[in-house]
């Protein structure tokens, strides 16, 4: 046995003794994941609100007609999380309610989060094949979430609804799009189609036709975008007055208005207008910093430090930013493994203390 | 034509474009070229996902090393693929109870959600949480007080984060709130630091990048940076 197969002999013994110590020494169960049930039905009206003609049997609105005329019926189950508290209220009221219950697919799928948190934190020791299978995971199931979201998101409803309305009308998105069926779209269709060109070994020179329009619509709308939104917009931020003036404050709190005009009387406000001549002398320094036409030298190069000095001040909160983006998102995985999955911590008040023992008895599999 | 024709597409849509952001009359074409480039761009994603099959399947086939990876990597991508465009497990939407596709592909309970709050979620946060250990050790490398300027960084950063939390605002809770020294508080530094030093920084750094993006744009619509039409050998 070499010295990586003893380390992680030795962690995975560790972890399982906790675990089992946390199932009967801190006592009770944890780890699963539990749904609120309900049945949705439908039946199909006639004589109903506007033009849809099926009504949910469970509502005010199916009390307007008589639903023993209505032999057509759609029925499904809606499960909705629900946390532990709920399904031990539930089954304390009554132990034979079927409003709640414990969810297989999600206790599957809180057990396989841990795993792949724990595998990917198993980084931190050095690479190892647990980290690779997570690396995979993410690389595969990435892919897939954005495929499938541009496809429902962009290609039904800018695409095809765009090209022919009643084929997602009828089918995927009903009221959603319009009747008018806009034949312009068949060209990014088009393009489309010769991006995935690339896919093929001698056709990949047509992929260049579409990747050309994405650069040259890119370039044009950044272009007008950065210099409307980021240029003009950051200088006329800038242009601000260096002696700045507030209203003058009586004792009580009231502005001090000028018996001649009656308007307020303006006093010079010493922090506001400190405040912009260190902005303007801030963006000024470091515009300087940024000019490489000529050497930062002599006067230039004593502007230019001082843009660094303001630079390194930037950088310094965007790391502070930075480091406590990281730390919360650290907290939040510490919070859904002790949380979440061994239930040592309730911030939220998900569970009631004292009946483990009951959520333990009323789940069959489990007891 | 290989390469004339993508040259005359860039300088045409670039310039229509900025054209058109002039005329009151073509205004909605820079509109409809984002929702083309829109569209573009969720079929660019199936083409990463043509690519990622046809690299992981010939990996798999030539079962060169790590090749077990490689089809972690397609079962992963095809599991959720299927499951999300297929919209397995997802009940109609509860306006339109006759149309069987009409519920949101992500809707909470179906297989493709499974996907995301189990597989993607975790993954993802959890490799973004491990940079916190990384960013804490580079810091410790990086951020050696050594010269004036890396006292200022590191300076700023610990202000910035101390205003954030209870320690650093119990820490100078001493300070009266109306008294001269009021803005030495590090929850008023902080505020005193993002509002002036660091905005004005940003801002230079948005004016340069805004001279940046327009040059290069303009580089590219006139055709004097070619680059993204590749090497020329296909």
């Amino acid at each position: 046995m070499n010295k990586d197969t003893k380390i992680w002999t030795i962690v995975f013994m560790v972890g399982l003794v906790l675990l089992v110590i946390r199932s009967f020494m801190v006592g009770g169960l944890f780890g699963t994941a539990y749904v609120s049930v309900e049945q949705m039905e439908y039946a199909e009206v006639s004589g109903g609100v506007g033009e849809e003609n099926w009504v949910n049997i469970n509502s005010e609105e199916a009390l307007d007609f008589d639903l023993t005329q209505a032999p057509d019926r759609i029925t499904w189950t809606k499960f909705e999380q629900a946390s532990p508290k709920q399904f031990d209220e539930a089954v304390l009221a009554d132990p034979n309610q079927d409003s709640y219950r414990f969810s297989l697919p999600r206790t599957v799928g809180l057990w396989l989060a841990v795993f792949f948190t724990m595998a990917i934190f198993s980084f931190l020791y050095k690479d190892n094949p647990f980290y690779k299978i997570a690396e995979s995971v993410v690389v595969g199931v990435s892919a897939a979430y954005w495929m499938v979201v541009g496809f429902w998101n962009v290609m039904i409803p800018n695409l095809f609804g765009m090209i022919n309305s009643n084929l997602v009308n009828g089918w995927a998105m009903p009221g959603l799009a319009d009747d008018e069926s806009h034949y312009i779209y068949l060209i990014p269709l088009i393009l489309g189609i010769m991006l995935l060109m690339r896919l093929s070994p001698k056709g990949a020179w047509i992929s260049r036709w579409p990747l050309a329009f994405i650069i040259g619509t890119t370039a044009g709308i950044r272009l007008l975008g950065f210099f409307h939104g980021d240029f003009l917009a950051q200088i006329r931020n800038s242009i601000a007055p260096i002696y700045s003036t507030t209203p003058q404050l009586a004792a009580d709190g009231t502005a001090i208005l000028d018996a001649a005009t009656g308007l307020p009387v303006m006093g010079f406000d010493f922090w506001d207008s400190m405040r912009n001549i260190l902005m303007i002398v801030g963006v000024l320094s470091c515009l300087v910093y940024f000019f490489f036409s000529f050497e930062h030298k002599g006067a230039v190069g004593k502007v230019a430090k001082l843009g660094i000095w303001y630079m390194m001040i930037t950088f310094g909160a965007a790391f502070g930013f930075t480091v406590m983006g990281r730390i919360a998102l650290l907290s939040i995985r510490l919070e859904f493994l002790f949380d979440d999955w061994l239930w040592l911590i309730d911030p939220t008040g998900k569970r009631l203390a004292d009946t483990v023992g009951i959520i333990m008895s009323s789940v069959p599999m489990l007891s | 034509m290989k390469r004339t024709v993508p040259l005359i597409i860039t300088a045409l849509g670039g310039f229509v474009l900025i054209v058109a952001y002039f005329l009151p009359s073509t205004l909605t074409w820079g509109e409809n070229a984002a929702v083309w480039f829109d569209v573009l761009a969720a079929i660019a994603f199936i083409l990463g996902g043509g690519n990622l099959l046809k690299i992981h399947l010939k990996k798999t086939s030539d079962k060169v090393s790590g090749w077990g990876y490689s089809v972690i990597v397609l079962v992963a991508f095809i599991v959720t693929l299927t499951a999300g465009l297929l919209k397995i497990g997802v009940n109609p939407n509860e306006q339109f109870p006759n149309y069987p596709f009409s519920g949101v592909y992500d809707q909470v309970g179906s297989v493709f959600w499974w996907c995301y709050e189990y597989g993607f979620k975790p993954l993802t946060a959890s490799m973004f949480a491990m940079l916190a250990f990384y960013v804490a050790s580079a810091a410790f490398r990086a951020f050696r007080a050594k010269n004036f300027e890396a006292m200022l960084l590191l300076g700023t950063a610990f202000i910035i984060l101390l205003g954030r939390t209870f320690t650093g605002v119990l820490m100078t809770d001493f300070i009266p709130d109306d008294s001269f020294f009021a803005g030495l508080k590090f929850e008023n530094l902080t505020v005193y630091i993002m509002q002036v030093f660091n905005t004005a920084g940003n801002r230079a750094i948005m004016i340069g990048i805004a001279l940046g993006v327009a040059s290069t744009s303009l580089k590219v619509l006139l055709g004097v940076d070619r680059s993204y039409l590749g090497s020329g050998e296909d």
